[in-house]
């Protein structure tokens, strides 16, 4: 099998055109899809596949979701693209009240088979509606698969899984690092949900994070190892389900916890993973946990504010050595 | 007197009014008697327009539905025992006991749900319709909502929708007048559903949901229409809700001579009397309402006696990956 360097927007866009060319009941919809998406993840898509299964539809968010849901039900697999994470706001009920609970609440007769694709994450100056991190809202919503890719072949093979499960897939997009390059298989294997993928392996700390954050975790990392600190570097990539076990093992080789993310700190996920590890080990064998997100504000858009205000690597060493300490 | 409308189908209008009507009195009355838990949204008064539509619809098209859905359901051809022993919370119940009266669904006669959210239903059937043409179904989709959903904005969305692509789905704006509590016209601008509709390119027709006759004949047409690949269409039944908005709403906050009105109105009543002039024997016509008002009966006995869900139940239907008991402990 052959493997080529992409970018991670051209990794989705492989994926995505590789499940719509092995399955013709998989289509995408949302603004602008046909003439390739705001990033160019669905270029050329149209001309392959026609205007029936590359639709894009009016600035719609309720109806692009609940239509999605819809489609589902009469045996359809719709990619649904929200074009930025923040405008699923305006299809909350759709997402909420109908796609996550529908199987539930009729016992089973409906499996709402969709992928919502939802670009997040600190876009450069795009400010408070533009540059949102929500993900642990997701978790927190039982009825989805919560989905946080941060490579091409991660995102690629993620995406193949998301687009065959029978279960909806929240994907969280890492908009930030679509220009980002990797090596991708020219067959994209699907990458199951749950498993995390182990960026880097050390002894004496274990960080962990996900999504757009974490080419900032591995340079931190770098710079704790030549300082004498070798981190293990656990992507989690999927946040629900989440590998719980790889975590663990790791805290337990290691004693010391850090979780990063680009979202704010207060009850973010991070505090899930140190509440589970502290549970799951015994206070007595993790000899510290803590977590570093983002101020509990909202992005502002002047560059040195937004600068002030993200998770960077320094910041990252920084949390690091005091969990050393 | 239309030549379609032969004595067979006013009968048939006839039995599932009837049917409808006597399921929710029965289920009524178990709530009164604390055997049926929850909020219970009973459509008494409205049957017309759930018989009149349905009667025009094949298994394979599919319906959403409302908060007030049990006429529907049962218009679409819904099971009784899955439906009564649903809003007891029984097994055997069409959603497990997971989903009550607010969430009915009979997914193996097309009927894609209930639903608690007003508007919710909308953009599903545009969705549902968007994949069965794409498959290249015969099948449409029928969409019932109330007058308080015109308000929302995924009326607005989803008409739009529907008429961009000319999807093969029908609108069903079931005017009881009332949203919730509260007047629909003291909440709303402008002239109403049919030109809110029209404006959208999508074509619509009032007609007098409490003549059961006039419902089937104008859904009849549409459904062609729909079915015939013109585009979205939309029936605009004028009705009246007699009882309540919940069970407990005894509507004494109404005016007892609108409800005189509405009663002098009555669907059934009125077909009814349409058959008797037709020569059907008032016996026949009895013995249907009792025959309906007895298989209810029954399947409330039925219901009564069905047991309780197991309790691993509440755990399965979640998803195929990564549900939880409680807290870090595997389902």
């Amino acid at each position: 099998m052959s493997v080529h360097q992409v970018t991670l927007v051209e990794a989705v866009r492989l994926a995505a055109l590789q499940e719509m060319r092995r399955d013709p009941t998989v289509w995408v919809m949302g603004e602008d899809v046909a003439r390739g998406g705001l990033y160019g993840q669905y270029k050329d898509f149209l001309p392959e596949f026609g205007a029936e299964r590359v639709v894009s539809t009016p600035i719609s968010e309720s109806t692009i979701m609940g239509a999605g849901l819809g489609a589902a039900l009469v045996g359809t697999r719709p990619i649904i693209e929200m074009r930025i994470f923040d405008f699923v706001m305006c299809a909350m009920d759709e997402l909420v009240n109908q796609i996550a609970k529908i199987r539930y609440m009729f016992g089973g007769q409906a499996r709402p088979s969709v992928v919502v694709r939802m670009p997040h994450g600190i876009w450069r100056n795009s400010a408070a509606q533009h540059s949102q991190m929500l993900e642990s809202w997701f978790v927190h919503l039982p009825g989805v698969i919560v989905v946080t890719p941060s490579t091409p072949a991660d995102a690629a093979g993620l995406l193949v899984s998301a687009i065959r499960s029978d279960d909806p897939v929240l994907f969280f997009d890492p908009k930030n690092l679509f220009p980002v390059t990797g090596d991708v298989a020219s067959v994209i294997e699907p990458i199951p949900f749950g498993k995390a993928r182990l960026a880097r392996e050390g002894r004496d700390l274990t960080i962990v994070s996900w999504s757009a954050i974490m080419p900032a975790v591995e340079q931190a990392a770098a710079t704790l190892a030549a300082e004498g600190i070798a981190a293990d570097v656990i992507d989690l990539r999927t946040l629900w389900p989440w590998d719980q076990a790889a975590v663990c093992a790791s805290v337990e080789k290691t004693g010391r916890l850090l979780v990063v993310q680009e979202a704010v700190s207060v009850a973010g996920f991070g505090a899930e993973v140190v509440s589970t590890v502290v549970e799951t080990l015994g206070p007595a064998r993790v000899k510290a946990a803590s977590r570093l997100g983002a101020p509990r504000i909202p992005i502002p858009f002047s560059p040195p504010l937004e600068d002030a205000v993200k998770v960077t690597p320094a910041k990252i060493v920084a949390a690091a050595k005091a969990a050393m300490a | 007197m239309e030549p379609t409308h032969n004595i067979r189908r006013l009968m048939d209008l006839y039995r599932t009014m009837s049917r409808i009507r006597a399921f929710e009195t029965a289920a009524l009355n178990a709530h009164k008697e604390g055997v049926v838990p929850g909020p219970l949204h009973v459509s008494i008064g409205q049957e017309g327009v759930a018989a009149g539509v349905c009667l025009n619809l094949t298994t394979e098209d599919r319906i959403t539905s409302n908060h007030r859905g049990h006429g529907h359901a049962l218009a679409k051809g819904a099971g009784v025992q899955g439906m009564m022993r649903e809003l007891f919370g029984r097994e055997g119940g069409h959603c497990r006991g997971k989903g009550g009266s607010m969430h009915i669904a009979d997914f193996s006669v097309g009927m894609l749900g209930a639903n608690g959210v007003v508007s919710g239903g909308i953009p599903i059937a545009v969705g549902a319709a968007q994949g069965l043409k794409m498959m290249r179904s015969s099948a449409i989709a029928v969409c019932f909502f109330g007058d308080g959903a015109i308000n929302r904005g995924p009326f607005l969305e989803g008409l739009n929708w529907a008429a961009l692509y000319n999807l093969p789905v029908l609108f069903i704006c079931e005017d009881n007048g009332v949203s919730a509590f509260t007047a629909t016209d003291t909440v709303t601008a402008g002239p109403g559903v049919i030109a809110r509709a029209e404006s959208l390119g999508v074509p619509g027709v009032t007609v007098d949901g409490n003549d059961a006759l006039a419902v089937d004949e104008a859904a009849g047409r549409l459904v062609a229409e729909v079915r015939g690949g013109k585009g979205p269409r939309l029936l605009h039944a004028k009705t009246f809700r007699i009882t309540g908005h919940t069970s407990t709403d005894a509507a004494a906050w109404r005016d007892p001579a609108d409800v005189a009105a509405a009663k002098a109105r009555d669907p059934i009543d009125r077909l009814g009397v349409l058959l008797a002039e037709r020569g059907v024997a008032t016996a026949d016509l009895d013995a249907l309402r009792l025959s309906a008002f007895e298989e209810m009966e029954a399947a409330v006995t039925d219901a009564k006696a069905a047991p309780w869900p197991d309790e691993a139940i509440a755990y399965e239907d979640v998803q195929d990956v990564g549900a939880v008991r409680f807290s870090g402990v595997s389902a």
